[in-house]
């Protein structure tokens, strides 16, 4: 198989506008004619199945949760970057552009992430004409912040909700078509199976969640938009749904997978508490810019802590250990978030991890010295230039409480600890996958008529992406980029007709579903889903997690092939297939997590370099920074399906062209 | 700070097949629950334990257990989303609770959310009374005018925002004797009616998102504020203050 990107010629600057207007379009009075089918309602999602609807075309959208406003993209906090220059300091298309692809460790491709720059700008503009209640300054313009080490302020934010707000937006678009009868929308609804004819995407097959009825569903062209895959790892910042269970359906029936290694490890997450945890919470990037990290230089200080014998607040200035600062001096607890991440691991690792669980992983986030230089300034300010240290930590932590209020009491909810008072414990987390369905220019897969938008591709981010740019690169891909490409691919469905539902490919793809469900629910097994998911989750975690070598990764892999041979052996499932079963729903998903697991151990072992958030141990500087090899792995790599046993997947290369970026190392220190 | 310890607890749970069938309360014992346990994930330890006791575990909506998707629900000890202020279900703590409680669970109760399974229940209500008129009517253009173009007052913007913070989770429903959907739908049309790109349609979307709440079976505001106490994010009575002076200035224009 060839790869080709369908990258169009001429200069980047231009590529976007030419091939734009030289695409195929399809005269409104056939979109009547035309059916699309819309797989999850974030932000792709969502954009993409309004903006189809209101040019005229026949939607159908569907989710697996109760309402479409409920997807994923609505817990994202930060915000969402384009380049305005509304504050004049000099940002610009391509310096959004530049320093998306050095985030993403020169793994993505340029003509993609120019485009995404491009029509940055057209999302804010789109989103305040919804009603998107974005922050403004006192003059009535719209506020910007600074985010993930950019030395511009492009990000545009709703308090600590953006995605929500965004997804609102995208949901009130979609809710307007679905009130105007243009939209189906399916809520409850999972896709099990993707539907070709004549080798295009032609339809699929979804369960409904409540009844448990397989539907057949046809259309003449398939969005898959479900987001990202971090629930591989069980624990994780994503919704307890989130699954890869569509991406996987169409890797399956043909469409490449690529770069699967590429998993971004979000460094300031709540830890670990206990075995029975479900999934892991965020605490916003922007703390870091108040909170100095560290753990205990001492190993015995660390066990004291962790047996409850010593408070963080008891150690001594000169016995903290804030690694970050030492390490990295230029941008200190600033860096970026693989970066810090790795180095929380590597602390912990040595044995200086101070949270009491099973792993003793954690650091602590410390707000102290905030609390006095802060406190101080306020004194100051009004006129107290004597301030007693009482007046200087009250005064410290309302400054605190104004401007991080919110997490410190979600933290103290879920920690019933006062972070005003002790450090804050952190410790990195799973939180979002950069690799997902090799899509090409069109955001098409190698299966015509499928296309994947958002989390789901792989196409905008390379090794690691920069806070506040995936709900760009969402709505990006569903008002401004599929609007245009598959309406090209449509061009020649006007004359069609619709799909028939009975075709025997529709009646092969359902029984195959059902067969599949059956032997699930009939296999009388002696361990839940969730015994398997959290075994996977615990060998993706230690062996395809923050540092991998070839041992673990190695290990991994025949690890989660028995795991698999035993999951489909003794998974029990209780209940039936015709009613509302949440147990069914999970091991469907788990069993396709599996799969993916141990492609995403074979793409992490082949990938001989270390980049973005893909560390390998064996590769790194004598300082411990990832080290790249641009000679050898500057390539997207894509696995082909090959069947059941998935260390036969084939993988194909496609080069990265960098014309328009020089490559060079990324450093912090 | 106190350390997490194991409780054991009674709980009483509202089980019902679907919406067909008849629904009753029954009685779980489940041990050794961390205080440091989130409440759902005191369920999933109780579904572990069905399942693996061959039992059909308990169905309760859920997703993105941080307190912002607004799917999960529950009404636990007479409250809509259990003994704790300003939080959902999900982030409700079972250091809450003691050693040796018994602690009731029941769905959402109103008419215009029948129960689907056991604790899920129905609110696609709440999706079509947006439909109705909760959106602007803007295309996908890439040509609207720049965003900057029309100042927004920083309160108004402010104040948009914390109405469009609603997370569409119903407990101002399953709380108001009336079951009243007026803090949800006030909401959604305060955070337009505040906004200049709400202005052009706000005569007909009040009008036509308070028809479909009457179709829908919602009751009306008797202003107990009973909702507001409930909310997890806080959105305010005012709201619906705020909706209804739309709907009167709408009406005499109507």
């Amino acid at each position: 198989m060839k790869l080709d990107s369908k990258i169009p010629e001429g200069h980047i600057s231009q590529k976007w506008t030419d091939y734009k207007d030289h695409l195929r379009l399809v005269a409104p009075n056939n979109r009547p004619k035309i059916d699309i089918i819309v797989v999850g309602t974030g932000l792709a999602g969502a954009s993409a199945a309004a903006s189809f609807a209101e040019m005229g075309y026949n939607v159908k959208a569907f989710c697996y949760q109760d309402s479409p406003r409920r997807a994923h993209s609505i817990a994202a906090q930060g915000g969402i970057n384009a380049a305005k220059n509304y504050q004049n300091d000099g940002d610009s298309t391509f310096r959004l552009f530049y320093d998306t692809i050095k985030g993403g460790d020169y793994r993505a491709r340029e003509a993609n992430v120019h485009r995404l720059a491009e029509v940055s700008g057209n999302i804010i503009d789109q989103c305040v004409a919804q009603g998107v209640p974005f922050a403004r300054d006192y003059g009535g313009m719209l506020d910007n912040r600074s985010f993930g080490g950019t030395q511009v302020q492009r990000t545009f934010y709703a308090a600590g909700q953006t995605g929500q707000q965004l997804l609102l937006g995208a949901y009130s678009s979609l809710s307007r078509q679905i009130g105007l009868g243009k939209i189906d929308m399916y809520n409850r609804h999972e896709m099990l199976e993707l539907v070709k004819v004549d080798g295009k995407a032609r339809g699929i097959i979804a369960r409904n969640l409540i009844t448990g009825e397989l539907e057949r569903h046809s259309a003449h062209a398939v969005i898959i938009a479900s987001g990202g895959y971090g629930n591989v790892y069980f624990l994780s910042t994503n919704a307890m749904g989130s699954n890869v269970t569509a991406g996987w359906k169409v890797h399956k029936q043909g469409a490449l997978f690529a770069n699967p290694c590429y998993v971004q490890i979000h460094p300031t997450c709540i830890p670990v508490h206990g075995t029975n945890q479900s999934k892991l919470t965020l605490m916003s990037e922007s703390l870091r810019n108040s909170g100095r990290i560290w753990v205990p230089k001492k190993k015995e200080d660390a066990e004291a802590i962790r047996a409850g014998k010593m408070k963080p607040t008891q150690i001594a200035e000169e016995d903290r250990d804030y690694y970050l600062e030492r390490k990295y001096p230029a941008f200190g607890n600033l860096v970026p978030r693989d970066v810090a991440s790795r180095a929380a691991k590597e602390v912990c690792d040595a044995g200086h991890g101070i949270e009491a669980n099973d792993t003793n992983e954690g650091v602590y986030l410390d707000f102290s010295t905030e609390i006095q230089s802060k406190g101080k300034q306020t004194a100051y300010a009004k006129g107290n230039h004597n301030p007693s240290q009482e007046e200087i930590i009250s005064l410290g932590k309302k400054w605190l409480e104004e401007k991080y209020g919110n997490l410190f009491t979600m933290y103290q909810k879920i920690t019933d600890e006062n972070p005003y008072e002790t450090p804050m414990k952190i410790y990195p987390a799973v939180h979002y996958t950069m690799g997902g369905v090799w899509v090409d220019y069109n955001l098409q897969s190698t299966i015509p008529g499928c296309f994947v938008a958002g989390e789901a591709n792989f196409s905008d981010h390379g090794a690691n992406r920069l806070g506040a740019s995936a709900l760009m690169q969402g709505l990006a891909d569903g008002y401004f980029v599929l609007p245009y490409t598959v309406s090209n691919y449509l061009a020649d469905d006007i004359r069609t007709g619709k799909i028939s539902t009975d075709l025997p490919e529709f009646i092969e793809a359902e029984k195959n579903v059902k067969d599949l469900i059956n032997k699930f629910l009939t296999n009388d097994g002696t361990k839940t889903v969730d015994h398997f998911h959290k075994r996977l989750g615990n060998i993706m975690w230690n062996k395809v997690g923050m540092g991998r070598n070839e041992k673990g990764l190695t290990e991994a892999i025949s690890e989660i092939a028995a795991l698999k041979e035993e999951f489909y052996k003794e998974v029990y499932v209780p209940g039936s297939a015709d009613e509302l079963n949440p147990e069914l729903e999970k091991v469907l998903r788990v069993a396709d997590f599996i799969e993916l697991g141990q492609l995403m151990a074979i793409d992490a072992l082949q990938r001989k370099e270390s980049c973005g958030g893909h560390f390998r141990e064996e590769y790194q500087d004598a300082e411990g920074e990832t080290l790249r090899d641009d000679e050898n792995f500057k390539f997207v790599g894509a696995w082909e399906y090959k069947g059941y046993d998935i260390s036969k997947e084939e993988l194909h290369k496609e080069e990265l062209k960098y014309e328009f970026i020089k490559i060079a190392a990324r450093n912090y220190k | 700070m106190s350390a997490a310890k194991n409780i054991n607890i009674t709980l009483n749970i509202w089980r019902q097949k679907n919406s067909q069938s008849k629904g009753k309360m029954e009685t779980y014992k489940l041990n050794d629950v961390s205080t440091a346990s989130s409440f759902l994930e005191m369920l999933d330890q109780l579904n572990e334990q069905l399942v693996n006791e061959r039992k059909e575990p308990i169905a309760f909506d859920h997703d993105c257990r941080e307190g912002i998707c607004g799917m999960c629900s529950l009404y636990i000890n007479g409250r809509a989303h259990g003994p704790d202020t300003g939080i959902t279900t999900c982030q409700l703590h079972m250091r809450m609770f003691n050693d040796g409680d018994t602690i009731v669970i029941e769905p959402w109760r109103s008419v215009a959310f029948p129960v689907i399974k056991d604790l899920i229940v129905d609110r696609t209500s709440f999706d079509r009374i947006q439909q109705a008129g909760g959106f602007v009517s803007v295309n996908t253009s890439g040509n609207t005018i720049d965003a900057n173009t029309i100042p927004v007052p920083k309160d108004d913007a402010d104040k948009a925002f914390e109405a469009a913070a609603c997370i569409g989770c119903g407990a101002c429903v399953a709380t108001c004797k009336n079951g009243s959907a007026m803090l949800f739908v006030g909401a959604k049309v305060s955070q337009y009616a505040l906004l200049p790109q709400g202005k052009v349609e706000a005569t007909n979307r009040v009008l036509n998102m308070v028809r479909q709440m009457d179709e829908e079976g919602f009751g009306n505001c008797t202003n107990t504020g009973a909702c507001e106490i409930e909310c997890p994010k806080g959105i305010s009575l005012e709201n619906i203050a705020r909706m209804n002076r739309e709907y009167l200035s709408a009406s005499c224009k109507g």
